[in-house]
C-alpha cells in the first residue's frame, strides 16, 4: 500500500515564508495563447532553489498582487513556472518582458509520490494546464527511469494549439520508455490525433491495478471522471494522488481562504491521497 | 474462420454473457476489414447496415462543418464499437468515419442483426443493452467535452 | 506575606484603581471594558473611572441593550461586540513594503514590536478562546509573528462571571464560567450590602507581584465560599445550551441535511458572526500601490467566510450559496476545527446569537440537525424500500 504522503516542513523554507524573495524573469515562453513560461534567476545571491515536484511557489506581481503557481522544473537557482492568464495578476504577468522583476515565496506544499512510486507502474494524467505541475514529477522520474516499471503520461488538451511542452512531449516519448497519450477536448485544423476526453485514455494505459501510481490534476470534474475510470479498473484510493486548487493567500495555513473540509490546501495538500479527501470530493461546494 | 471469429467475439467483454446460439448468429454476422490511413468509412447520410468493433488503429468521427470543412467531434480506438445507426430508423448515418491510421476491425452486418432481433427478441434484448451502454458512455464523454473544462470561464 | 500562586486573596473595592496604576507603573498599557456608542466594548483604560460601573447587558440572540444596575459593579455584565482578538490579532495590519529600485524592487518587512498590554476583565470563555488562537497560530510549524509579538509579554486579569448573559452557554462547552488556567489574575467580585469587595487567585508570580503593591488580605473560608457561590449560580443560568456529544461525526454525516437550506433563507450574509467571535482568525491580503507605482504595500485584514470572493478561483466561487458559507462556517467552528486543532473552535460566548440581525442561534441549529436525524434516516430507509420517487 502507498505510503502516506510527507507533511510540509519549515526546514524546506529557508527564508522568512511571509516576505517575497525578487527573481528577475531570464526568459519568457508563450507556450499557447494564454500560456506562458517564465525561467526566473534571484536578483540578490544566487542560492540553489530545492522543492518536490507538486509544491507551489506564491508569485507576486509588484503592486497587483499574489497567485499561487505549481513549480514546473528548477536548475541551480533558476525556477520554472508555467502559468495560465486567468484573472488580474496572471494577465498582468503575461506581459512581462525578460528583465521583470517579480516576487518569490515558497515553496509550498505537499508533493507527488515520486520516491514511493518506485517498483511500481505509473499513470499520469493531466488535463489542461495540470501537466505544469507534473512536468517536474515526470523529470523526476525520467531521472531515475530504471527505478519504475510501465510509465504512462495521459493528456488532454482544449484544442491542438493549447498542447504544452508540444516538442518534450515528443521527446518524452522517443528517449524515455513513455508511453505518452495525448487528447483534444475539440479538433481543429489538420489535427489527427485522438478526439475526446483524457479520461477515456485510461482504458489504454497499461498497468497492474495492484501496483500502480497514479497522479493526476486538472479540472475537479475530469479528475473526478478519471478516477472513476481507475477505479473501473479496480485501483485503490490509496494508490490515486491528486492535486487540488483553493484560493490562497497567506500559503501558511493561517488565512483560512484554502480550507477544503477539516484540510488547508496550502499545506495539507495540494496532493493528496485520495483516501484522504474520498469524504468530501463529491459534496457540492464544500 | 468462423470458428476463430467466434471465440474471438466471445472471449470479447462487450460479447460476454451472450448465449451460445447468439453468439454463433453474431459471429456470422462478421467479417475482418482493414482500412487505410485516410480511407473514409461511410458519410453522413449514407444508408447505415453495418457497425464496426476497432481492433487495432484509430478512427474519427466527424461532421461537415461548413466553412470548416470536415471536423472531428471524437476518435475512437482500440476495443471502441463505432456506429449504432444501424439499429434506429431512419438507418441511415447521422456522422461520417474516416480512418486516421491504418485500422483492422470487425465489420458487422448490422441489417441482417437487426432482422434477426425482431424474430428473436431475446437476442434483441442483448444486442440493445450492449448498446445502450455504448450509447451512454458515449454521452457521458461528449457531455464531458462540452463542458470545456479547459476553457476560461470569466 | 510572599503571594504563592494559587493564593487567594481578597481586596476592598475602593483600591481597585491601585491595581489599575500599579499596571501602568510596570509599562502596561491597560485594555479593559468600557461604555461607548450604547454597547460595553473593549478600548483603552486609564482608571477605574472608564469601567462599566453599574451597568449590566440584557441580551438575547439579534439583541443587546444596556441597562442600569442598582449597584456599582465593576464587572457585571456578560461579553460584547469586542473580542481579545481586536488587539492580539488585530483588523489591519501592514505585513511590509516595496520600493522600485534599480534591482527591480525591495521588500522591507514591518518590524513586529507591540506595546505590552494588560488585559482588564477576561471571561473565562475568552481565557479559552486565546488559547484556541495560540493553538491555531503558534503551534504550527511557522509561528504568526503579529500575533505572537501581542502575546509574548500580555498580562491577564480575569473576571469570573457574576451572571451569565442571555447568550451564553460556556457551561455546555466546558469553558467556564470559572477560569481555570491563563491568567496572571483572576477575580471574582462580591457584591453585599456592606461591604463590596474582590476575591483574587493568584495564576502567576507576575501577579503575585501586582497584588503585592495593593492593599489585600488573605482570602478566609468565607470569601472563597461566596465567590464559589456566584459561579454556582452563574453557572445554573446559562442562556443556551448546546448538546456537544459527537458533534463532529453529527455534522460530518449531515452535510447535506435539508436544515441547511432553512438557515441559508433566513441568513444575510452579513458576517457579523466572524466578526465578533472571538477565535475566528481568517485574513485577506491586499496589495496596494500609491499613485507613482513606485511604492507598494501589503495589508493584513481581517476577513469572513460569508464573502462571495473567499472561496473565488478563476471562473467562481467554490462556495456560491449563503447555504454553503453558512454550513462552511458551522461546520468548521463545530466538526473540522476538532480535526485540525484538536478542539473545539467555540468557546459558548453567544456572540454570534447576540450579534445576528436576524438571530440566527448556533445552539438551535445544531439541535434542528440532531433532533431531525433520526426522522430523516427513517425516510430515506422508507423512500428506499417503496421504491424510490426522486
Amino acid at each position: 500500500m502507498a505510503p502516506m504522503l510527507e507533511q510540509w516542513t519549515p526546514a524546506k523554507i529557508s527564508a522568512d515564508p511571509m516576505l517575497p524573495v525578487p527573481y528577475r524573469i531570464k526568459r519568457v515562453r508563450h507556450e499557447t495563447k494564454d500560456t506562458f513560461t517564465f525561467d526566473l534567476d534571484p536578483v540578490g545571491d544566487g542560492r540553489e532553489f530545492r522543492y518536490a515536484p507538486g509544491q507551489f511557489n506564491m508569485l507576486y506581481a509588484f503592486g497587483i498582487g499574489e497567485v499561487p503557481i505549481s513549480i514546473s522544473g528548477s536548475d541551480g537557482a533558476m525556477i520554472r513556472h508555467t502559468t495560465r492568464a486567468v484573472g488580474t495578476v496572471t494577465n498582468a504577468m503575461r506581459n512581462l518582458k525578460r528583465g521583470a522583476v517579480l516576487g518569490v515565496r515558497g515553496p509550498f506544499g505537499t508533493w507527488w509520490p515520486v520516491k514511493e512510486a518506485a517498483g511500481c507502474d505509473v499513470v499520469i494524467a493531466a488535463g489542461g494546464i495540470g501537466l505544469a505541475p507534473l512536468r517536474s514529477a515526470l523529470y523526476e522520474i525520467m531521472e531515475h527511469r530504471d527505478h519504475y516499471r510501465r510509465v504512462t503520461l495521459l493528456y488532454g488538451a482544449r484544442t491542438p494549439e493549447d498542447i504544452l511542452y508540444r516538442r518534450e512531449l515528443e521527446q518524452w516519448r522517443g528517449k524515455f520508455d513513455l508511453d505518452v497519450f495525448v487528447t483534444v477536448d475539440r479538433a481543429m485544423g489538420d489535427w489527427r490525433g485522438m478526439v475526446g476526453v483524457v479520461t477515456k485514455l485510461v482504458s489504454r494505459a497499461p498497468f497492474d491495478p495492484a501496483s500502480v501510481v497514479a497522479m493526476m490534476c486538472g479540472p475537479e470534474v475530469m479528475m473526478r471522471f478519471t478516477m472513476m475510470e481507475l477505479r473501473k479498473r479496480g485501483v485503490e484510493t490509496e494508490r490515486i494522488y491528486l492535486s487540488m486548487e483553493r484560493n490562497m493567500k497567506c500559503a501558511v495555513g493561517f488565512c483560512g481562504h484554502c480550507m477544503y473540509g477539516p484540510l488547508f490546501v496550502c499545506k495539507d495538500g495540494p496532493v493528496f491521497r485520495f483516501d484522504r479527501i474520498a469524504p468530501i470530493f463529491g459534496v457540492a461546494e464544500v | 474462420m468462423i470458428e476463430t471469429l467466434e471465440r474471438l467475439i466471445g472471449e470479447h467483454p462487450f460479447f460476454n454473457g451472450m448465449a451460445e446460439q447468439h453468439l454463433r448468429f453474431v459471429a456470422g454476422c462478421a467479417k475482418n476489414i482493414r482500412f487505410d490511413e485516410g480511407q473514409i468509412i461511410f458519410r453522413e447520410g449514407d444508408e447505415a447496415d453495418q457497425f464496426y468493433f476497432i481492433r487495432e488503429g484509430l478512427i474519427a468521427v466527424e461532421l461537415v462543418v461548413p466553412p470548416r470543412g470536415f471536423t472531428t467531434l471524437q476518435t475512437l480506438g482500440a476495443g471502441e464499437m463505432l456506429g449504432w445507426s444501424w439499429l434506429l430508423p431512419p438507418y441511415r448515418w447521422q456522422f461520417g468515419a474516416r480512418a486516421l491510421e491504418q485500422t483492422h476491425a470487425l465489420a458487422f452486418d448490422g441489417k441482417c442483426l437487426r432482422n434477426k432481433c425482431e424474430q428473436d427478441h431475446d437476442l434483441g434484448y442483448e444486442i440493445l443493452k450492449r448498446f445502450t451502454h455504448v450509447i451512454s458512455e458515449r454521452l457521458d464523454t461528449t457531455r464531458l467535452q462540452l463542458l470545456d473544462l479547459y476553457g476560461t470561464h470569466a | 506575606m510572599t503571594l504563592q500562586i494559587q493564593d487567594c486573596v481578597v481586596f476592598e473595592h475602593q483600591y481597585f484603581d491601585q491595581l489599575l496604576q500599579a499596571l501602568v507603573a510596570r509599562g502596561y498599557q491597560v485594555l479593559g471594558p468600557t461604555r461607548r456608542d450604547g454597547a460595553i466594548v473593549y478600548d483603552r483604560i486609564h482608571s477605574v473611572e472608564d469601567l462599566p460601573a453599574g451597568w449590566t447587558d440584557e441580551q438575547d440572540g439579534g439583541k443587546y441593550r444596556l441597562k442600569r444596575r442598582n449597584d456599582d459593579a465593576l464587572f457585571g455584565y456578560a461579553v460584547g461586540p469586542h473580542s481579545w482578538k481586536k488587539f492580539l490579532h488585530p483588523p489591519t495590519e501592514l505585513l511590509w513594503q516595496a520600493q522600485c529600485d534599480a534591482n527591480g524592487f525591495q521588500i522591507v518587512p514591518q518590524k513586529q514590536s507591540s506595546p505590552k498590554y494588560a488585559f482588564i476583565g477576561v471571561r473565562s470563555c475568552e481565557l479559552h478562546a486565546i488559547a484556541i488562537q495560540d493553538h491555531v497560530l503558534l503551534n504550527g510549524p511557522f509561528q504568526e509573528p503579529i500575533y505572537k509579538a501581542r502575546r509574548e509579554d500580555l498580562f491577564i486579569v480575569a473576571v469570573n462571571c457574576g451572571q451569565s448573559g442571555g447568550t451564553c452557554f460556556c457551561v455546555s462547552l466546558n469553558t467556564g464560567p470559572k477560569s481555570t488556567f491563563g491568567f496572571d489574575l483572576a477575580l471574582t467580585e462580591v457584591l453585599q450590602p456592606d461591604r463590596h469587595y474582590f476575591v483574587i487567585e493568584i495564576g502567576t508570580q507576575r501577579g503575585a507581584d501586582i497584588v503585592t503593591a495593593i492593599p489585600h488580605q488573605p482570602a478566609v473560608e468565607q470569601d472563597k465560599q461566596n465567590a464559589e457561590q456566584i459561579l454556582n449560580h452563574t453557572a445554573a443560568s446559562m442562556g443556551r445550551k448546546m448538546d456537544t456529544t459527537d458533534i463532529k461525526e453529527l455534522l460530518y454525516r449531515n452535510l447535506d441535511h435539508p436544515r441547511w437550506d432553512d438557515v441559508a433563507a433566513r441568513c444575510l450574509s452579513c458576517a457579523n458572526c466572524t466578526m465578533v467571535c472571538p477565535t475566528c482568525f481568517c485574513t485577506r491580503v491586499e496589495d496596494v500601490t500609491d499613485l507613482s507605482g513606485e511604492h507598494a504595500e501589503r495589508w493584513r485584514k481581517w476577513d469572513s467566510c460569508f464573502t462571495t470572493d473567499f472561496s473565488y478561483i478563476h471562473g467562481g466561487s467554490v462556495r456560491a450559496t449563503t447555504k454553503s458559507r453558512y454550513r462552511q462556517w458551522m461546520t468548521h467552528k463545530l466538526a473540522t476545527w476538532i480535526d485540525q486543532f484538536g478542539e473545539s473552535g467555540c468557546v459558548g460566548c453567544g456572540r454570534c446569537i447576540t450579534w445576528c440581525p436576524v438571530a440566527i442561534d448556533i445552539t438551535e441549529e445544531v439541535r434542528a440537525i440532531r433532533e431531525s436525524e433520526p426522522e430523516l434516516q427513517r425516510s430515506k430507509r422508507d423512500s428506499v424500500r417503496e421504491g424510490s420517487r426522486d
